[in-house]
């Protein structure tokens, strides 16, 4: 089967020319809240950087701070297990809820057990996973997976959502009132919030000095889960820790600020250990990380707090959708994270950018997210067999560029060709970037012409 | 090798030269701690109440709460009806109508509450009741989340949270909605010094 590009996959989405120019709306509206919510923070920069310089110090001494939080986990009671690969990862929850006679599942969200597919996963083995987020149930309906790692459902609109509710859980045929439809799901996840034996959750960052983690959500979910089922599964990736409780003060005033716009989720969760009678599990999930780690251009990938800012600010993601990067992880960061996953697969994505910089500027974490597209760029171009028409334009570009007489000369012959080519001719199949747009009208002469006629003395 | 010894292998061959643990940040102390506190916790979708003693919050429950409904009062002015205590399922607590606690210290930028294990009993109480009063005092206050963890052993309790505002959502369609699986509304209560 023919690997499908991210521009092929995008088509798809932008099919819909309204709901394209809505979803980038949106999202750029989320964008806006956030950047009100950094402004109100006169020490938002000595923030990022201090998070920065604290994830760099993790990355360097991960694996004392991870024998460290295991010790401390331990110490309070929680079992710790060790995944190299989505599939150990997958195996170990199996086993667990095997253990422990476990029926019914309620899951929070969490990016890492999607990247691992655990919900396929146990789906095949006979278990009903209930995501218990209203996006996330919203999509897991729908049979879709989540556009966004913050909003998962940002994609759809309310009257999609009231279609698929009204197909699942009955409510009124055309109804689409969020307030309505928040009650319906309300009323229908409590039951599953009640029947649960177990609740999964994910991590935001795991404490290394106490040997336990925090959960943010605003619903509440991973705690109506969690403290009525009795047992938790905590899947973290290893890039989560921090070293100290008090690092938390920094993370936590950046992670909401940075996703939403709000100040800090209504709910921060701190687990340390188990309630009496109950079990608690972390595992701790490396799927591709210590790989990465390794990549020196790279490695600041693994300092992502999973915020979605980048997603957020992205011109292309915001034009694209979530689903046309078909990874876990969409967006900027997802292009760094995906390729070293499978180079092949993912080859497109660190293509899908302006390279403008935006999703470095919002990073929490400043992780410098365009100059590691720009560089797998050009490992992908050295390792892959790109597109040659890609190529060979890359080749005479640079052959041009690099001789300025050439460059003079091509400028003057393209603006006269375009003067006298007719526009069918001209929005052809060959030009794949005029179709959704037009050229800007061909100036008459080039900047260069323009400056020595009339700044040169 | 298990895979415990597989990972940290891996680290070690492909671990960053080493850099140095940052220093704590700290700010300094913010003035009208009331107001600002408020504007945190009003914009999380939480409302406040500013009074001078508790009776005014035995009032507020009494005037807002019919007694045929289950109420779960952990502060001891306020008189509830169902004994947190005695019950040892936590599913029990399912239709808790109201759960009033009692708060260990706010923060104002961001109106976050910390609620340790202590305090609940049952850690699902404060999410599984349809409405929540917390009751704080003013001179908890603190400016920002560096002090609240000066001020707190996360790890003292099994369980803690920072409770900022009722559960709420923008799912569909970036509409908030506040109710979503927890209380539908969160009232703090700031006892005045």
């Amino acid at each position: 089967m023919k690997l499908k590009t991210h521009a092929e996959e995008a088509a798809e989405f932008i099919k819909d020319d309204a709901r394209t120019h809505w979803h980038d709306e949106t999202l750029w509206h989320v964008r806006s809240n956030r950047d009100r919510s950094a402004q109100g923070i006169p020490e938002w920069e000595t923030l990022r950087d201090t998070a920065s310089a604290t994830k760099d110090y993790v990355l360097s001494h991960l694996g004392e701070l991870l024998e460290q939080f295991e010790a401390n986990a331990k110490a309070n009671g929680v079992e710790v297990l060790w995944a190299r690969d989505a599939k150990e990862h997958n195996e170990h929850v199996y086993r667990i809820l095997q253990e422990n006679k476990v029926k019914d599942i309620v899951k929070s969200k969490s990016i890492l057990t999607e990247e691992c597919g655990l919900n396929h996963y146990l789906e095949n083995k006979g278990y009903d996973v209930v995501d218990t987020d209203l996006g996330e149930r919203i999509i897991q309906f729908a049979k879709q997976t989540p556009s966004h790692i913050v909003l998962p459902a940002i994609h759809l609109k309310k009257q999609d959502i009231g279609k698929i509710f009204h197909d699942h859980i009955g409510t009124k045929e055309g109804a689409s009132d969020p307030n309505y439809l928040t009650e319906a799901a309300r009323q229908h996840l409590r039951k599953k919030f009640v029947e649960a034996n177990a609740a999964i959750t994910g991590v935001n960052f795991g404490i290394a000095e106490t040997g336990g983690f925090v959960v943010c959500t605003n619903e509440g979910n991973a705690d109506m889960g969690t403290h009525l089922a009795d047992v938790h599964i905590a899947c973290m990736g290893i890039e989560k820790l921090i070293p100290r409780a008090a690092d938390l003060g920094v993370f936590l005033r950046l992670l909401a600020r940075s996703a939403t716009g709000q100040s800090i989720t209504n709910y921060s969760s701190h687990f340390h250990r188990p309630a009496k009678g109950k079990k608690l599990y972390i595992i701790l999930v490396d799927n591709g990380r210590t790989e990465q780690l390794g990549r020196e251009d790279f490695k600041n990938s693994l300092k992502c707090i999973r915020c979605g800012a980048c997603m957020n600010t992205c011109p292309i993601y915001r034009r694209s959708g979530g689903h046309s990067y078909n990874y876990a992880v969409p967006g900027p960061i997802g292009s760094i994270l995906s390729p070293g996953r499978d180079l092949k697969k993912h080859s497109t994505l660190p293509f899908a950018s302006t390279l403008c910089g935006s999703c470095s500027d919002v990073c929490p974490v400043k992780i410098n997210i365009h100059e590691q597209l720009y560089k797998w760029r050009q490992v992908i171009t050295e390792n892959t067999n790109m597109d040659t028409s890609k190529k060979l334009s890359m080749k005479v570009a640079g052959m041009t560029f690099g001789k300025p007489v050439l460059y003079d000369l091509a400028g003057k012959a393209v603006r006269t060709a375009l003067k006298i080519t007719p526009k069918s001719l001209v929005y052809s199949s060959i030009n794949v970037w005029g179709k959704h747009r037009d050229l800007p009208e061909v100036p008459k002469e080039s900047f260069k012409e323009w400056y020595k006629k009339n700044r040169k003395q | 090798m298990t895979s415990k010894e597989a990972i940290l292998a891996a680290i070690k061959n492909n671990k960053p030269e080493a850099t140095p643990l940052p220093d704590f940040l700290t700010f300094p102390e913010e003035e009208n701690l009331v107001d600002r506190y408020e504007k945190g916790l009003t914009g999380n979708g939480g409302k406040l109440q500013v009074v001078n003693s508790m009776e005014e919050l035995d009032a507020f429950v009494k005037e807002h709460y019919s007694n045929d409904l289950l109420i779960a009062s952990l502060v001891e002015e306020v008189k509830g009806n169902v004994d947190v205590s005695k019950i040892s399922d936590p599913h029990d607590l399912e239709h808790v109508e109201l759960a009033v606690l009692k708060g260990e210290f706010g923060v104002s930028e961001n109106g976050a509450i910390w609620m340790p294990e202590k305090n609940v009993v049952h850690r699902v109480l404060p999410f599984i009741a349809q409405h929540l009063i917390i009751v704080i005092r003013e001179e908890t206050l603190l400016t920002d989340m560096h002090r609240a963890y000066e001020k707190v052993n996360v790890a003292d309790d099994g369980y803690g949270v920072f409770i900022a505002g009722p559960s709420k959502t923008a799912d569909i369609e970036q509409s908030l909605v506040i109710g979503a699986h927890g209380p539908r509304s969160l009232t703090v209560f700031l006892i005045r010094k």
